[in-house]
């Protein structure tokens, strides 16, 4: 018997593993993919929003500025790329303006520190690179960016170090109310728990349902991101957003904690759930909508373009709460944007509410900090080579583009929870997210997985699941192969 | 600090020439960096015959043709360094590299050669919206898998894109029991060599679809089918003209790019079109000292090119290092710039300088688009100095021409040398 489930590996899933991971009780998360990370939370804006945008009173408001203020600690405790560079809502006309107003007020309202309107010549100041048609904008401080996958994998492996169970390539298939506890279905067996957390995503309203009569709706909105090569580096300095729309947050432009430039996304509902694909309409429109603020982003230089499905629930806030009919469920449930930046306040907000259900006492032995994977880029050449007499393969460059090193891909693939895939090796060290995009390192990481998790090679996938990455050997029927190999 | 008269960067074909070439010339304290396990560089995973005709009158394969460079360096005991993958280079030629059993090193060279080849070009630079599954490969990925590992990356293929790569991997695929159902071309004209398009789709019955561009990726974990269209003259997809492909498999073969990340961070001045450094007649760069040769100078489409290019950096490179430093003040000249004009996209090298040039220089050069019956044209100011007609170009072959010291010395103070194709 479990004395809490999580349902889902995303941002929310593993904030709440980590924080509930700090009280004595038994726990598990289920994640229905290889790997935490893999859905919402790999695909945004990396962004961590000040909290200007959301309705004051709302959750959201609430939940976002706590995050926000959690975040820079977080970051020092669990080791994860965080920087506080201040964001811009720049505004180019009249009725702008107003709306950028609004904002201010509204985040005001929300106990957002340090908001600050400027004129047109400290903006251009600020920001060299803004279209000379902006007639000033909203200086928000303490917004900032983050490494969304190292987030996500830092909580997690700061939860499975205080004793968190991870459960992968499990999917959860039905839910019952049973007595006092909770019967979860997966497709590997029947779990029996005294609560169920459900952060599923764009799919926490299938579960909401099987157990509550009061119905939630959850509509994916995708949204469309080009990313480009460290050398568009310096375009901008601080994440600029430009006045807000009926439709979202409208298209940024901001650096990454990578030194890369994103920008997007798009904003469409759609009715596909796995729908996280990108499209010539979504491309064409972030190219067209971010020039507008940022006249010069050199979109030669893209080096990929992504989707991801914010999971948006009608009412339009975050859904954190027990329903009526449901108690012991908690839905953590709509999380959209922000959602990332109030990761680490909903995890809090969330583990608190669960101690208090079943009156769980907290550890004393709870480890609050995680280190992070050696960087040896941020060492110095001294420091380097003592990494390296001790440990040889940190001298072994296996991604070029990113000058990844042997070493910390078999870092990356030792944790726990570890890489398992290319994807896996990807967001945890940045094996093959440089501008070749694999291209030089996929067969060098697909040997290094094969020899440490003694897998075959048709084992070996892109992200888990069918993607495997080769399909029988040299003149090999692949039927024989397959019935043979796999 | 170590030091040495020549450090390479790359063992691969140019690499290889080069050294060989500058022992030749007679130095002696030469050093390569590889970052492979072995030398030869992409030559190992090129398995296909075809290389060798112009520099050794027969065919070979790539590891055959590496290898016989390979032996040059052995016999002459030319030292090299593997695994090692070099990290930064100055301007005043200190190359920091990282290997396993040295760490993190320095070299200080006197002269240093880039022949770090080149890297080919990803699915994002072209931006196909899409799923991103399992199963884009690039060509030369799949051909490294296929040709070294002995896996195949997928059963049905679908190829965007007609370089000589891709062209390749069409008939490998097809011969080790893969479907390949189309390539596709963006461009009006293929960019690989004709010999590879009549050997490797044509007697293997795959078609062949010019203007036409993969504009959908299907398949959540692995590729599922792709969407290929027609574009037209501008590029832009014509509606209607779609066509669905069901295929575990999508290779691209969309282009190479030289790789110049440590050429960028010497501060070399660098030629947009090549995407190579700036380099003089003797192929070296505008940091005094550092030469740079075959695939990372600019691509090429036969490996013979680059050990001629390679060997005459090797040369090169001996004779700056045997100049004493006033010599070299001395012969300092002006450098005449070669433009590459209407219908040329570039020459190498890009300037000349009458004085210091050889008794030849080799242009080499592409053109833009599929011309037949016309002339190349050199001009030097207004005079036209050389013309001759050619009955095809194409941009998938490189041309080359020669300009002699002659051509140069009838013309006071030369201002520039323009290369172009003129109708008559």
């Amino acid at each position: 018997m479990y004395d809490a489930v999580i349902i889902g590996g995303g941002v929310t899933g593993c904030s709440v593993a980590r924080e509930l991971s700090r009280y004595h009780g038994k726990f598990c998360l289920i994640e229905k993919e290889e790997d935490v990370c893999c859905g919402t939370s790999k695909a945004n804006s990396a962004i961590v929003h000040a909290g200007y945008d959301a309705e004051p009173g709302t959750l959201k408001a609430k939940l976002n500025v706590e995050g926000n203020m959690l975040m820079e600690p977080l970051s020092h405790e669990l080791n994860f790329p965080f920087r506080r560079i201040g964001s811009l809502v720049v505004f180019m006309n009249k009725e702008e303006e107003s709306v950028i107003h609004e904002l201010f007020e509204r985040g005001r309202k929300n106990g957002v520190p340090g908001l600050r309107l400027i004129d047109r010549k400290e903006l251009l100041f600020m920001e060299p690179g803004i279209s000379p048609e902006a007639g000033g904008a909203l200086l928000a401080p303490s917004g900032g960016i983050v490494c969304p996958f190292l987030l996500t994998i830092a909580l997690a492996e700061n939860a499975a170090v205080n004793g968190m169970e991870f459960r992968f390539n499990e999917e959860v298939t039905a839910i019952q109310k049973a007595e006092k506890n909770y019967e979860v279905n997966t497709s590997v067996g029947k779990i029996q728990c005294r609560m169920v957390i459900n952060a599923a995503g764009v799919y926490a309203d299938k579960f909401h349902n099987m157990v509550s009569k009061k119905k939630i709706h959850i509509t994916p909105r995708r949204g469309e991101y080009i990313l480009l090569d460290h050398a568009s580096s310096g375009i901008v300095r601080h994440t600029i957003f430009q006045a807000p729309t009926i439709a979202g947050k409208g298209v940024l432009v901001t650096p990454t904690v990578h030194e890369n430039v994103l920008t997007g996304p798009t904003a469409l509902f759609i009715e596909n759930r796995e729908g996280n694909n990108t499209t010539q309409a979504g491309l064409d429109q972030i190219m067209h909508d971010s020039l507008r603020a940022v006249p010069d982003i050199p979109f030669r230089q893209v080096i990929t373009s992504f989707s991801g499905l914010r999971a948006s629930e009608e009412r339009g806030d975050f859904v954190i709460e027990e329903p009526e009919d449901a108690p012991g469920f908690l839905d953590c449930a709509g999380i959209d944007s922000p959602g990332l930046s109030s990761a680490p306040a909903i995890g809090k907000m969330v583990a608190k509410m669960i101690a208090e259900d079943l009156s769980l006492k907290e550890k004393m032995s709870f480890i609050r900090e995680r280190e992070a994977i050696p960087d040896p880029k941020a060492m110095s050449i001294k420091e380097r080579n003592l990494l390296i007499r001790k440990k040889p393969a940190y001298g072994n460059i296996i991604c070029r583009c990113e000058g990844i090193s042997e070493g910390e891909i078999l870092e990356a693939i030792h944790r726990v929870p570890g890489a398992k895939s290319l994807d896996g090796v990807k967001r945890r060290v940045r094996a093959g997210m440089g501008r070749c995009q694999a291209g030089f390192c996929s067969t060098r990481v697909m040997d290094i997985l094969e020899r440490e998790l003694k897998m075959s090679p048709g084992e070996i996938t892109k992200c888990g699941g069918a993607s495997v990455l080769v399909m029988g050997k040299n003149k090999e029927a692949y039927s024989k192969w397959k019935s043979t190999t796999l | 600090m170590e030091k040495h008269d020549l450090v390479i960067i790359g063992g691969g074909p140019a690499g290889l020439a080069a050294a060989d070439s500058a022992y030749e010339s007679g130095i002696r304290d030469i050093v390569i960096l590889e970052r492979d396990h072995e030398l030869g560089g992409i030559l190992n995973q090129c398995i296909h015959n075809g290389f060798g005709l112009h520099t050794f009158n027969e065919e070979l394969t790539g590891p055959e043709y590496a290898e016989r460079y390979i032996r040059r360096i052995l016999e002459k005991k030319i030292p090299f360094i593997l695994n090692t993958m070099v990290m930064d280079i100055t301007k005043d030629k200190v190359v920091t590299a990282i290997n396993h059993e040295k760490g993190m090193f320095k070299i200080k060279a006197g002269a240093i050669i880039l022949a770090m080849g080149c890297r080919e070009r990803p699915r994002g630079a072209l931006n196909i919206p899409g799923y991103r599954p399992a199963g884009i490969y690039s060509a030369g990925t799949a051909q490294r898998l296929v040709n070294m590992e002995g896996f195949m990356p997928g059963r049905k293929v679908v190829i965007l894109g007609s370089g000589d790569i891709g062209l390749i991997m069409a008939r490998r695929l097809t011969l080790e029991g893969a479907k390949v159902e189309v390539v596709a071309e963006l461009l009006p004209y293929s960019g690989g060599l004709k010999r590879n398009i009549v050997q490797c789709l044509n007697d293997f019955d795959i078609p062949l679809k010019l203007n036409h561009t993969v504009i959908d990726i299907e398949g959540k974990e692995r590729v599922t089918g792709v969407t290929i269209a027609e574009v037209g003259s501008d590029r832009k997809l014509i509606p209607g003209t779609e066509e669905h492909y069901d295929c575990d498999t999508l290779l691209l073969s969309v282009g190479l790019i030289p790789e110049n990340e440590l050429t960028r961070l010497m501060g070399a001045s660098m030629n947009r079109v090549t995407g190579g450094p700036d380099v003089s007649e003797s192929l070296e760069t505008d940091v005094a000292g550092v030469f740079a040769c075959g695939n990372v100078l600019h691509v090429h489409d036969l490996v013979d090119y680059v050990s001629q290019e390679a060997k005459l950096a090797g040369k090169n490179a001996a004779q700056y290092l045997e100049e004493k430093d006033g010599d070299r003040e001395l012969k300092k000249e002006r450098r005449i710039p070669i433009y590459a004009e209407n219908g040329i996209r570039y020459t190498v090298p890009m300037t000349v300088s009458p004085k210091k040039m050889p008794d030849t220089v080799t242009i080499r050069f592409r053109v833009a688009n599929i011309y037949k019956d016309i002339f190349e044209s050199v001009y030097v100011d207004d005079k036209r100095i050389l013309h001759r007609k050619k009955q095809i170009v194409a941009p998938g072959e490189m041309e080359n021409i020669s300009l002699t010291r002659e051509n140069l010395q009838n013309i006071s103070h030369p201002g520039k040398i323009t290369v172009k194709l003129e109708e008559t």
